[in-house]
């Protein structure tokens, strides 16, 4: 199947097609990651730049790998706000940068929407690699790749995901992505931490784990930031841990071969126990292996929409 | 001058009839019913009217004139040009410029301004509280004595109720209106648009209605312990609109407006990150632009404004988050309110009364009647025009009209204000 877009900002606007077609070039592609020399020549002399306006080593890393694996060159503008030239906005930046004809643009943002903004204004591709609460396609990607290779489909699972919905991309990018490949979506989270009107997304909610536990095959445990305790949103992280924290006790009341995944990095004993994050369930470095995977992926059907292929 | 045949709609009296408006000396001199008419006399020009509308000139009790300080983006010059061309004869323009409109000096800047080089009337609205820092009452005395009508801090809300109900006390010595900007601000602190399920969707923080609502619910019952004159600016939510019914119903001296983008968009605008949907209140949703308009038919929304706010692309054209607030409106606003006319919401006399005498009456101002002996502040309007709204060919200096590209009905042939065409401009006056 043809893969014709530009960019790929969200998986809200992904078709099935375009999903299945993403997970299975990735899966092809894992095999490279295996070899002793783990470069193609695919996207030689094709140009990435990687935005990241948000810290994170560990995406950047992942996009960074990728790319080189498929013989791209890569450069990496990694700014906070506070290193920015005075009175020049992301999007003054990007003008610059479009004057040196990069081929993708990978982006990290801190304002939902900076993606969409840039996609809209460039010929390169854009890659969402994060904005802000909005999206995290290539995250939720990973996520549905590591789960299909462990239980051999998406459709009919029932996937929990645990802790602070409204701020998450990583879980709106898998609300969408899972619910259109026939996953079933369960959120569970104390109530300052789910979005306004939840329950109007494809999903089902619950604010106890008790009850939805025992059905769930993945656990999708979500990092809780620590800050949220200082804006009013929860008493404390011990309560949190308490009430929410996955740990061996909770698991016990689930099934024997539930997966339990998180986007890292950890907090350990606030949002997962040690234990679990490093136990059997734990699928935590698959996601990371697959990570790089399904970026080369996203670079390779991305850059190669126009060129005719045979 | 005689405008011949038109079809004449002034709300303030009730009256609906065909006829001829003779204008002399820049007053409404007589008007003529048909049949009879008037004949001619001398060297008077007559304009055929007939097929349009005469009403009286549009009043906007709520713009950003941006004069003084951020003339980059408006000036009272083509503030109020983008006014005449829109079909109105008077602006209010709110305190929040740089400087801040807190004294006599800046409020006697803007009128001087505004007769040098103004195409229509232009009644200042000083602040509440000087420098709009929510904390001292700025004169309210010498204020009105250089031409205040009215008083906010608009822009910002009275944090303070205690200030606030001091506003609503004093104001009454001085028969100033205090309009609210009502928005709590613990509640839509880093906010960005509507909390609903398209925040939820986008990732944007929402500012909830109750950020709005709350804050109307306090100045209700200020104004009530007061007996100060409220008037609530931009409404846009459907509690909003209960509680002023309510408030209302029990008799307490509260008016308020609305604008053309809470009873047109909602918050669906805002996918897509187009900033030009960013506005504060943020646009709501479907069920609060249909609150919105049963305040507007049953009456408890007294008048239609556009908050005409503009920016240039430096606020605009940047990260969602960091753009500023703010949707013009004093060149869109016309179709947007005759539509409301055509969708039934209420009779083109309920309707454009909400633009006219309503306004007038709030600010105790002399617009908004075609009353004999009146000046002659007159629109002439071609509701059935079929227009494309263009902001490329607006006079406003600022682009950030959220209606580019509709097809709308309804478009200004004329404004006429103390007996002078002001618009169109190429008009011999
Ligand atoms: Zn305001």
């Amino acid at each position: 199947m043809a893969f014709s877009r530009k960019d790929l900002l969200g998986m809200r606007d992904l078709e099935v097609h375009e999903i299945e077609t993403i997970l299975d070039t990735a899966e092809s592609l894992k095999e490279i990651n295996t070899r002793s020399i783990k470069k193609v020549p695919t996207l030689r002399g094709k140009t990435v730049v990687h935005l990241f306006y948000e810290p994170s080593t560990r995406t950047r890393t992942s996009f960074d790998i990728a790319a080189k694996r498929l013989s791209a060159d890569t450069y990496s503008i990694a700014t906070t706000t506070s290193s920015m030239v005075k009175g020049e906005t992301f999007l003054d930046t990007i003008k610059n940068l479009e004057a040196m004809r990069p081929d993708v643009f990978i982006i990290r943002h801190s304002a939902s929407g900076t993606p969409h903004r840039v996609a809209q204004r460039t010929p390169a591709s854009v890659i969402n690699a994060g904005d802000g609460m909005h999206e995290h396609p290539s995250q939720a990607l990973l996520d549905m790749l590591t789960i299909r290779e462990h239980k051999g489909r998406l459709e009919g699972l029932t996937v929990l995901i645990v802790g602070d919905i409204a701020h998450s991309r990583v879980a709106r990018s898998n609300i969408w992505g899972l619910t259109k490949m026939g996953a079933r979506v369960v959120l569970c989270g104390p109530p300052t931490l789910l979005p306004p009107y939840v329950e109007q997304l494809p999903v089902t909610v619950s604010l106890q784990l008790a009850p939805v536990l025992p059905s769930a095959d993945v656990i999708m445990v979500l990092r809780l930031q620590r800050e949220r305790q200082g804006q009013g949103l929860l008493p404390s992280l011990r309560e949190y841990a308490a009430y929410y924290g996955i740990d061996r006790k909770k698991l016990a009341h689930a099934k024997p071969d539930v997966l339990i995944m998180h986007p890292g990095p950890i907090n350990r004993g606030v949002e997962i126990s040690p234990d679990v994050a490093d136990g059997p369930h734990s699928v935590i470095l698959d996601q990371v292996t697959n990570g790089v995977a399904v970026r080369m992926a996203l670079l390779y059907l991305l850059v190669q929409r126009d060129e005719p292929t045979g | 001058m005689i405008l011949r045949g038109g079809r004449i709609l002034d709300p303030q009296r009730r009256v609906d009839r065909i006829g001829d408006v003779v204008i002399r000396d820049g007053h409404i001199h007589a008007i003529a019913w048909e049949p009879e008419g008037v004949s001619p006399s001398g060297e008077a020009r007559v304009i055929d009217v007939s097929g349009k509308w005469v009403v009286p000139a549009w009043v906007d009790m709520h713009v950003h004139l941006r004069e003084p300080g951020e003339e980059y983006k408006e000036t009272i010059a083509t503030g109020t040009a983008a006014a005449v061309a829109g079909g109105f004869g008077a602006v209010a323009c709110m305190p929040n410029t740089h400087p801040v409109n807190d004294c006599a000096a800046v409020t006697e800047f803007i009128l001087r301004r505004a007769q040098e080089l103004g195409s229509c009337r232009v009644y200042p609205v000083a602040a509440i509280s000087k420098g709009l820092k929510g904390q001292e009452l700025s004169e309210f005395g010498e204020l009105r004595e250089a031409g205040a009508v009215a008083v906010s801090d608009d822009g910002r809300p009275v944090m303070n109720a205690a200030l606030m109900r001091r506003a609503l006390e004093y104001s009454r010595a001085f028969d100033l209106v205090v309009i609210s900007h009502a928005e709590d601000e613990a509640l839509s602190r880093g906010g960005h648009m509507h909390e609903g399920l398209v925040s939820t969707r986008l990732g944007l923080q929402g500012i909830p209605a109750a950020a709005e609502a709350a804050m109307i619910a306090r100045d209700v019952l200020l104004a009530e312990l007061t007996g100060g004159r409220l008037h609530i600016a931009h409404v846009s939510t459907e509690a909003s609109v209960w509680i002023l019914r309510e408030a209302k119903r029990r008799g307490i001296a509260v008016s308020c407006e609305t604008a053309p983008h809470y009873f047109t968009l909602t918050d669906e605008c805002v996918e897509g990150f187009d900033t030009v949907f960013k506005v504060n209140p943020p646009l709501r949703t479907r069920r609060d632009v249909e609150a919105v308009k049963e305040g507007l038919a049953d009456g408890t929304i007294d008048v239609i404004a556009t908050d005409h706010a503009p920016h240039s692309v430096l606020e605009k054209d940047t990260e969602f988050p960091d753009a500023a607030n703010g949707v013009i409106g004093l060149e869109s606003a016309l179709p947007l309110v005759l539509s409301l006319i055509r969708e039934g919401v209420g009779d083109p006399l309920d309707i454009l009364a909400k633009v006219t005498c309503n306004p007038s009456r709030i600010l105790g101002i002399p617009m908004g009647s075609l009353q004999p002996g009146f000046p002659a502040h007159v629109t002439v309007i071609d509701p059935d025009a079929d227009v494309v709204i263009d902001p490329e060919l607006f006079l406003s200096k600022a682009r950030n009209c959220p209606f580019r590209g509709w097809s709308v009905k309804g478009r200004v042939v004329m404004t006429l204000v103390d007996g002078q065409v002001r618009y169109p401009f190429d008009e011999e006056a």
